[in-house]
């Protein structure tokens, strides 16, 4: 018999954002909509006007003689330990006692009846220090002998020197790369209750629940077990909310416990900005070696790294630059080094693609750079560089690249998007504009998908079957826009066979699901997905086993279908099943668990399996540059992007579009400028340019590929989507290179470095026209 | 003298009255602190992001007209006389979605949603004025909404599409237009308003000669126009700008007009209030004006606002200047009428005397021998500060050169001539030479600074480059684009 009936929500269907209505009325709740209980106080941050310096104290006299300011919080009122760093390399207290290492550098709190009141009053502490020499940038503080903040990487396979001193060709290279402010709309914020004995409730804005509670334990000096931390949704993470929450938290909990009043504290956007992490810049220094026909024969680099005053995430951040060193392609022989260097700078953190966009772009530079030296198309110099069969199928790191599918999908990308002709047209073009300049770029990316810190590759979930027969889902992934608990409960539903409207999606909090791991690494459905299978699994085990004692039947005749249970010839609603499963006292409730198979790593050898799979994808961008003035456009982006079997095709193409909008800012216009006294003068929307809605592509056409399917056993044969096609923006800061070496008659691969604003485009031009 | 001492105005369906209104109080934080209206958000407090988006419906001389604003810069007292509308009056009864809303929701235009409800008051403006956009005008009309997840395609395509899901004229705003209009009489009088603490007055004069009378009795007054700037002051630099007089509300120097061959504009008119007449008598200014900020701060945002806080990045003084524009200061009954370019005297300062306002600008119409050009460079081709700004203004008779008026923003400490580059130019052929000579007389013009937003080798270069781009422009030679087209 065929099933005529489906459910609403099942996976592999577009279903709109679970939230998508309250988004639009403003009916839905971020951290800072809560309502305040009575007597809540506000708390801000004092911070530091000098780069680096020993502390010597601070007078809080005026501060304190503000009407209205409780208190002052330092860092002698911390009762645990005076450390955040989510590595426990106790490098970053919460308020520094002696030394301040960075401009902005939050050294106090002032706890005040309101927001307003307590920024002000944070301006009136006097600040006494002695000024010390700094060091801001990476190649500064190399220079200066600055110390790594966290252990560098290496990675190395096959004979580098010999195959660099015998190939043919060799091309030397170094690319600066900038960072990236996230510019998550909604700003960090926390606001903790305080509760009896040593509890506390931190709602914040936050990717990770669990490290912001372990963290608040740490500074309270209490165990886990009394705080919980809670997240409904976040404007926007992207990585900015996966340890900087944890100043926030700590200072709302310590204030809130110290007062035993409720305590919330929302920094400014400037304040936003300059006191928590953002992306890692980058220099990169790079030697290809290379035979005639454009192949590699031989790849050295060095990625030294701007980590700013502590570790943070730097550690594993740095080893991803170099994970995606190659990007798609075969090293033959391959050494690459990280330098994670300490500055006199705010400390970086995750940023989507954690590394692994700043290893991309060096691989898509070298691959330029090759096709400029050897008069071809980079098209062509990368399908003769992509990873291939046994014997060209080694990653730098020993992982065999078992799942490539770039060839096809290149291919039929090249085919849509009329790459070579356009390429022929855009060439003759060039010829008779005298001012305007085209560029086109087809590049691919691989990303990997797991975090390569093992352990956290694991996840948890609650589900609850009510006696009415709706659900409660919970697990420990965190929503900050990318649909993760839509996704998460089209599972559920698919696997009930229930309508989605009866799955109830609620916070995220560290009381029902513990020791959860950050929503990151693009890793939130495959772990989260997996976790609630897996607790779907059990209690439709129960009540399989409930069906085949009641009424006499094999498990295979017991049948959940559309809102129904087929058992045997009998067939019941859902909501009637669960009643009678509930009389007969079935468990209706699990707590699901998983963990990725497969994977490990010896960071000691740099080698091992450190992802499960890889997502793969490709852009082509066509751009039109001013050869006056630098400024450009970009014409037309065509994507074909892999999400294997894709749980919900629109809510995945999102993710892409939104992806590759956010790597073209990373490349373009979104520029970090700090002054020499190490001020971060680029701080704000006003001053810090994300592309707006005129900045997209004039033409865009995004499309999944539709015929993947992930190999390995994931999530419904799904891939993981919300990093990988960050790094699609990087065609369009190779088409600005083309049509910035069209001036020069493509003679050489210009220098440019990211982000190519227009003024590096412009310099870019006027250096190959030799009029600077 | 009586003074009311409250602010009245309309919140949604709600008369609304404050007493003590400090000068320094946001309409941000009045909606989400005092009101629990929490679903408009604040994203930057600066004007850049769009989150705070409401709309505020005043009387003006056409009538009730709504406008997208930023309220975390709008000061509370400028709303005094106006009709707020914020998200939470979108919806319809039993919480049904409103046309913008529900084309938002079907194209998927939301993802972490804390945007949301800004761009939703953007294009529920833009539908009630344009309800069949094309994509370019959704782009200008979102220029001051930033969205960081989505890329903005599904957004733009939720936009064009809204006219499907309903008209304005079934809307609440224009059904209840006429009422709402008679609410809104009803809250004016001519009555001079001052509210709030001692330290942070806010005073809001009855008509232009109060205003003037206002200035005397307070001429260290900060004046408040558009709130743009002076906002930034408060939110970023927390400073006290009592005694503030606000200004946003007189009609009267919101007149823009045609004298003879000059076009007034009065200093209370903002950006958009500018629009129709510039695009009839100075057309080659619509596309720069289109890129001065976003729509909420073009709708707030006032020229003589532009002019009076001397910035040398402000987008107008250089067009204007080249122009050959002039502005004229009251204080009290007197007026004097000066040259712009000699309003502009060093950085911060202005030729502006206490209790003086600037009451109006006067820009000469160009003749049917003149070629005018204004380029403005930025990083970011929208809402984005200028890295150089450029006004150029000449006359070509017989293929010879003459009044040339070149002035840049972004090169000196002011907007400032490039007196040099204008010798150079002035008496020459219509040649590219001629150009050249200019392009390299610019380098004893200006020593440009180097900071956040360009070097001083960028903007030395460019600013020769776009004196290159004007001549390829306008020379009957170049038959290829040299710029970029805005679509």
């Amino acid at each position: 018999m065929k099933d005529t009936v489906s459910i609403t929500g099942a996976a592999h269907t577009d279903r709109i954002h679970d939230s998508a209505s309250k988004h639009v009325t403003g009916a839905a709740d971020y951290t800072d909509d809560i309502a305040m209980p009575e007597g809540a106080l506000h708390a801000y941050l004092g911070v530091s006007d000098v780069a680096h310096a020993k502390l010597r104290g601070i007078d809080y006299t005026n501060v304190l003689a503000t009407p209205g300011v409780v208190g002052v919080l330092t860092a002698d009122d911390v009762p645990g330990v005076n450390d955040i760093s989510p590595t426990g390399l106790n490098d970053e207290p919460v308020f520094p006692t002696d030394l301040i290492q960075f401009h902005g550098q939050p050294l106090f709190a002032v706890i005040a009846e309101t927001r307003e009141i307590a920024r002000h009053a944070a301006e009136k502490a006097k600040i006494d220090c002695e000024v010390l020499p700094h060091a801001l940038d990476p190649i500064a503080a190399l220079n200066a002998g600055y110390p790594h903040v966290t252990a560098p990487l290496k990675l190395e396979r096959g004979d580098v020197d010999p195959a660099l001193d015998a190939a043919p060709n060799r091309v030397k290279g170094r690319m600066a790369v900038g960072g990236q402010d996230h510019m998550y709309l909604e700003g960090h914020i926390a606001f903790a209750i305080p509760g009896e004995d040593d509890d506390v409730i931190v709602n914040c804005s936050t990717q990770h629940p669990s490290e912001a509670q372990h963290m608040v334990a740490h500074v309270l000096g209490v165990p886990s077990n009394a705080v919980v931390v809670n997240v409904r949704r976040m404007g926007g993470g992207f990585g900015g909310k996966e340890s900087q929450m944890n100043l926030f938290c700590a200072v709302a909990a310590i204030a809130a416990k110290k007062w035993n009043r409720a305590v919330k504290i929302r920094p400014d956007r400037d304040q936003d900005m300059t006191a928590t992490g953002k992306r890692h810049d980058f220099v990169i220094d790079y030697d290809v070696a290379f035979d005639d026909a454009g192949r590699i024969q031989a790849v050295d680099g060095s990625f030294v790294a701007r980590c700013g005053f502590s570790a943070d995430l730097s550690g594993p951040v740095t080893d991803r630059a170099l994970f995606h060193a190659d990007n798609a392609y075969f090293y033959p022989n391959v050494r690459l080094n990280s330098h994670p260097m300490k500055t006199n700078t705010v400390s970086n953190t995750a940023f989507r693609g954690f590394g692994g966009p700043q290893g991309v772009i060096v691989a898509e530079r070298m691959i330029e750079e090759i096709a400029y030296a050897t008069g071809q198309d980079p098209l062509d110099v990368r399908k003769a560089n992509f990873y291939g069969c046994e014997g060209r199928n080694l990653t730098p790191y020993h992982q065999e690249v078992e799942d490539n599918i770039l060839d096809r999908l290149i291919g039929e990308l090249e085919e849509t998007s009329a790459y070579r002709q356009r390429r022929a047209d855009i060439i003759a073009f060039n010829k008779t504009s005298p001012v305007l300049k085209k560029g086109i770029a087809l590049t691919p990316v691989k990303f990997g998908i797991s975090f390569t810190a093992t352990w956290y590759n694991q996840a948890g979930a609650l589900v609850h079957v009510y006696n009415d027969g709706s659900i409660h889902l919970n697990h420990g992934g965190t929503e900050m826009g990318q649909g993760l608990n839509t996704k998460v409960a089209q599972v559920v539903a698919e696997a009930f066979q229930v309508d989605f409207e009866r799955i109830k999606i609620t916070k995220t909090t560290t009381e029902k699901v513990p020791n959860t791991s950050a929503t990151a690494a693009s890793s939130g459905t495959d772990l989260n997905g997996m976790a609630a299978l897996n607790a779907v699994e059990q209690i439709k085990e129960r009540l399989t086993a409930f069906a085949c004692e009641t009424w006499n039947v094999a498990p295979e005749e017991v049948r959940f279908h559309a809102n129904q249970v087929h058992i045997g010839k009998d067939t019941l609603s859902f909501d009637a099943f669960i009643k009678q499963a509930y009389l007969a006292r079935v468990q209706l409730s699990a707590a699901g668990f998983y963990k990725t198979p497969k994977i490990h790593w010896d960071r000691a050898k740099g080698q091992g399996r450190p992802f499960y799979y890889y997502a793969y994808g490709a852009a082509c961008s066509e751009v039109t540059i001013d050869t006056l003035t630098g400024e450009y456009r970009v014409e037309r982006t065509d994507i074909l992007h892999d999400v294997g079997r894709s749980l919900n095709p629109v809510l995945d193409k999102g993710q892409v579009e939104g992806a590759f909008i956010q790597g073209m800012g990373w490349l373009t216009t979104e520029e970090l400028w700090w002054d020499d006294a190490g001020r971060l003068r680029t701080h704000a929307p006003s001053t810090y340019k994300i592309p707006l809605a005129s900045d997209r592509p004039r033409v865009f056409n995004v499309n999944l590929a539709d015929w993947s399917e992930n190999r390995e056993l994931t999530i419904k044969r799904s891939k993981a989507v919300g990093e990988p096609p960050f790094m699609l923006g990087i065609s369009v800061f190779e088409a600005l290179s083309m049509a910035v070496a069209s001036v020069a008659d493509y003679s050489e691969c210009p220098r440019l470095d990211a982000p190519a604003t227009p003024e590096r485009v412009l310099m870019a031009v006027a250096r190959l026209q030799g009029t600077v | 003298m009586t003074y009311r001492r409250d602010i009245r105005f309309i919140l949604n369906g709600t008369d609304v009255s404050v007493a003590d209104v400090a000068a320094s109080q946001t309409l941000l934080d009045f909606l989400r602190l005092e009101r629990r209206l929490t679903g408009t958000k604040e994203g930057c407090a600066e004007g850049d992001c769009g989150a705070c988006t409401v709309l505020v419906g005043r009387l003006g001389s056409a009538g009730l007209v709504y406008e997208p604003v930023n309220a975390c810069i709008r000061f509370l007292a400028s709303v005094n006389g106006c009709h707020v509308v914020t998200v939470e009056h979108l919806s319809g009864p039993n919480g049904r979605l409103h046309p913008v809303q529900e084309a938002m929701v079907d194209h998927h235009g939301s993802q972490c949603g804390f945007c949301t409800p800004g761009f939703v008051m953007s294009l529920y403006a833009l539908w009630m004025q344009t309800p069949e956009p094309t994509v370019g005008e959704v782009e200008t009309a979102l220029q001051g909404n930033l969205c960081r997840c989505t890329g903005y395609e599904p957004i733009i395509k939720a936009a064009v599409a809204v006219s499907r899901y309903g008209t304005p004229a079934s809307d609440c705003l224009t059904t209840e237009r006429d009422t709402m209009t008679a609410r809104l009489k009803s809250l004016q009088d001519t009555q001079r308003i001052v509210s709030g603490p001692e330290d942070n007055l806010s005073i809001i004069p009855a008509d232009v000669d109060d205003l003037a009378d206002c200035l005397l009795t307070y001429p260290d007054a900060t004046i408040v126009a558009g709130a743009t700037d002076v906002g930034l002051w408060v939110t970023k630099f927390l400073r006290n700008i009592g005694p503030a007089i606000f200004t946003g509300h007189l009609n009267e120097l919101k007149t823009v007009k045609r004298q003879d061959s000059l076009l007034k504009i009065g200093a209370g008119a903002s950006y958009t209030d500018c629009q129709s007449l510039l695009s009839k008598h100075l057309p080659h200014l619509v596309p720069y004006w289109d890129r001065i900020a976003g729509w909420q701060v073009r709708n707030m945002g006032t020229v003589g606002g532009n002019i009076a806080n001397g910035s040398p990045i402000g987008d107008t003084p250089p067009v204007l200047i080249a122009l050959g524009a002039e502005i004229t200061l009251r204080r009290g009954d007197t007026r004097r009428t000066l040259p712009l370019q000699d309003y502009f005297i060093d950085y911060g300062k202005q030729d502006r005397a206490p209790g003086e306002f600037v009451e109006s600008i006067q820009v000469p119409l160009p003749g049917p021998n003149d070629l005018d050009a204004a380029y403005k460079i930025s990083k970011r081709r929208d809402e984005d500060i200028s890295s150089v700004a450029v006004g150029i203004h000449m006359s070509v008779t017989d293929g010879v050169i003459s009044n040339t008026r070149i002035a840049f923003g972004g090169m000196a400490a002011t907007p400032k001539r490039a007196t040099a580059a204008e010798a150079a130019l002035n008496g020459q052929r219509w040649t590219r030479d001629s150009f050249e000579a200019a392009a390299d007389a610019l380098a004893e013009d200006f020593s440009p600074l180097t900071d956040w937003r360009a070097s001083s080798e960028y903007r030395m270069l460019s600013a020769q480059n776009l004196l290159r781009r004007f001549f390829l422009e306008q020379d009957a030679q170049t038959d290829a684009p040299v710029q970029l087209a805005i679509a």
